[in-house]
């Protein structure tokens, strides 16, 4: 089980917890503004980005090419940036902290 | 508007119809919400239907991706009425009849049916109890099974489109011999300029995959353990699954027995209204005109029913709001994502950019005129991302430096400087 804290644009700060699935599909399932995953987390339409806290940013398997291509010139992107689809939830990344970007 | 008391029917559950039965609670519709589907499974994400769903393990309810959970429509309080199709719209009694004989009253209605497979009048097809289409999660189901159960493994995919060409990747990865038929000249020939098309060509042929433009299939015969399809230029394939990707039809029907106006699909007004009041239409089957493009339209993409569902459901609690969103769409293909934004039909020029330290990545520009109008990039999500920004700015695009890869690819070294603007 991790826990989770997205921070939306609005500053509202919501805690979920979950052992499976992506970053993207427990906002989506938890109605986090801002957070859409309109392809279905296939990283196709960056309606999923977030900033990741520093300090788990580190922890996080690197992006791929198409993720990091797709983030470069979206809308408020800084070296923390993810498309979350791509962070799947495991124990690894218990308390992480990710705000929404957009 | 005071909605407490007022009904609203979706009809149609899919991207737009399940998006819309929640945009409608998010902007403050407190009435009823009844969200009806002749499909009996959970509303699902379709885009893998020619990809992941192909090769599911155990085929089961839950492995297809939900667009929302089930609790979600519980919590927003929407009336699922899944399995139930809808026989009947009476736009004077403002009702809508299920098989089941239940009757829903609407004081508003969603018309989000989507569009079907055509089959094409080939001889034979329709007795042919093994011709298969792919538009929903029992096709899907349907197709793997046939795969499973094939001696020899040969499919045989009549349409050389997008659904045809996933399809083609998809069942190739898992082990199949796959054989394309294009009637056109080209694949993707109504979709894709040459330069795509021809790399999809040479990506499906690198990877084993056999395709036969020109081919027009013009006889299916089910044999005892193969179906034979016989084509105009003499040739005579043999396939254990038989797959008809030939574009799809928006489903009218109940608009034209209420008398709204139909012209390839539903027309609808800026506020995606029909002809009808009170009634409304979205998605795939819904006939717009887009102000950027100037242009009637019918798009079926995933984002067009996402964000008419969010649209329409400001106009239905009575916040007008006009459609204009500038569409984009994507194909998985082998280890090839296409990303497409804006529309390039109507185009005067393209340009091809491709990468100086990237093979395999590449994008084409499509101006108007001066306006650059679309955008496809191949493994390339950067183009795809500030192309789309390019045309929702209409920032005035320079398509020589965008074709001279020796110029690095960031927005100030794309756009047309003063000097050079006309």
């Amino acid at each position: 089980m991790a826990k989770i804290t997205y921070i939306t644009k609005a500053g509202e700060e919501i805690q979920l917890e979950a052992s499976s699935g992506s970053l993207m599909e427990l906002a989506v399932k938890h109605k986090v503004a801002g957070i859409d995953g309109d392809c279905g987390g296939v990283c196709s339409c960056a309606t999923c980005h977030v900033h990741v806290a520093p300090e788990f940013y580190q922890k996080l398997e690197a992006p791929t090419e198409i993720e990091s291509d797709m983030l470069e010139f979206d809308d408020n992107v800084t070296e923390y940036s993810r498309l979350c689809c791509q962070i799947p939830i495991s124990e690894a990344i218990d308390g992480i902290t990710v705000n929404v970007a957009n | 508007m005071n909605t407490t008391n007022l009904n609203c029917v979706i009809i149609g559950a899919s991207h737009a119809g399940a998006n819309c039965a929640l945009e409608l609670r998010k902007q403050g519709w407190l009435g009823t919400i009844y969200l009806v589907d002749a499909d009996e499974y959970l509303p699902y994400h379709r885009p893998p239907l020619s990809k992941d769903y192909l090769s599911i393990e155990k085929a089961e309810t839950s492995s297809f991706k939900p667009l929302f959970t089930k609790e979600r429509y519980l919590e927003e309080n929407i009336i699922l009425k899944l399995g139930d199709r809808v026989i009947k719209v009476d736009e004077k009694q403002k009702s809508v009849t299920l098989s089941t004989g239940e009757i829903l009253d609407y004081d508003k209605l969603v018309l989000a049916t989507g569009a079907s497979a055509i089959i094409p009048p080939i001889e034979g097809i329709s007795a042919c109890k093994k011709v298969r289409v792919l538009r929903n999660a029992a096709d899907a189901l349907q197709i793997q099974q046939d795969f499973k159960t094939s001696a020899n493994k040969e499919v045989v995919i009549i349409g050389g489109g997008y659904i045809g060409l996933e399809t083609a990747a998809s069942l190739k990865k898992m082990g199949g011999n796959i054989t394309v038929l294009e009637c056109e000249e080209r694949i993707l020939a109504r979709v894709a300029p040459l330069e795509l098309a021809n790399y999809f060509q040479e990506l499906h042929k690198d990877n084993g995959v056999k395709i036969y433009t020109g081919t027009s299939a013009i006889k299916i015969e089910e044999k005892e353990t193969s179906i034979e399809i016989k084509c105009s230029n003499g040739k005579i394939y043999s396939a254990d699954v038989l797959i008809v990707g030939t574009g799809v039809k928006p489903n009218t029907l109940l608009a034209e027995e209420i008398g709204a106006e139909i012209d390839n699909g539903i027309k609808v007004d800026a506020n995606l209204q029909t002809s009808v009041e009170d009634v409304y239409a979205i998605g795939d089957v819904a006939q717009f005109y887009h102000p950027k493009y100037e242009a009637w339209m019918r798009l079926e993409s995933v984002q067009n029913a996402v964000d008419q569902a969010k649209i329409v459901a400001a106009n239905v609690v009575g916040e007008a709001q006009q459609y204009s969103a500038i569409p984009w769409f994507w194909s998985d293909q082998f280890h090839v994502k296409l990303q497409m934004v804006g529309l390039s039909k109507g185009y005067t020029n393209l340009v091809v950019r491709t990468e100086a330290d990237k093979e395999d990545c590449f994008s084409i520009w499509y101006f108007k005129n001066d306006d650059l109008i679309a955008v496809d990039a191949v493994n390339n999500g950067k183009a795809f991302v500030l192309g789309g920004k390019f045309i929702k700015n209409n920032t005035l695009v320079d398509p020589i430096k965008i074709a001279d890869h020796a110029i690095p690819f960031k927005p100030n070294n794309l756009i047309k400087t003063e000097t050079n603007a006309h």
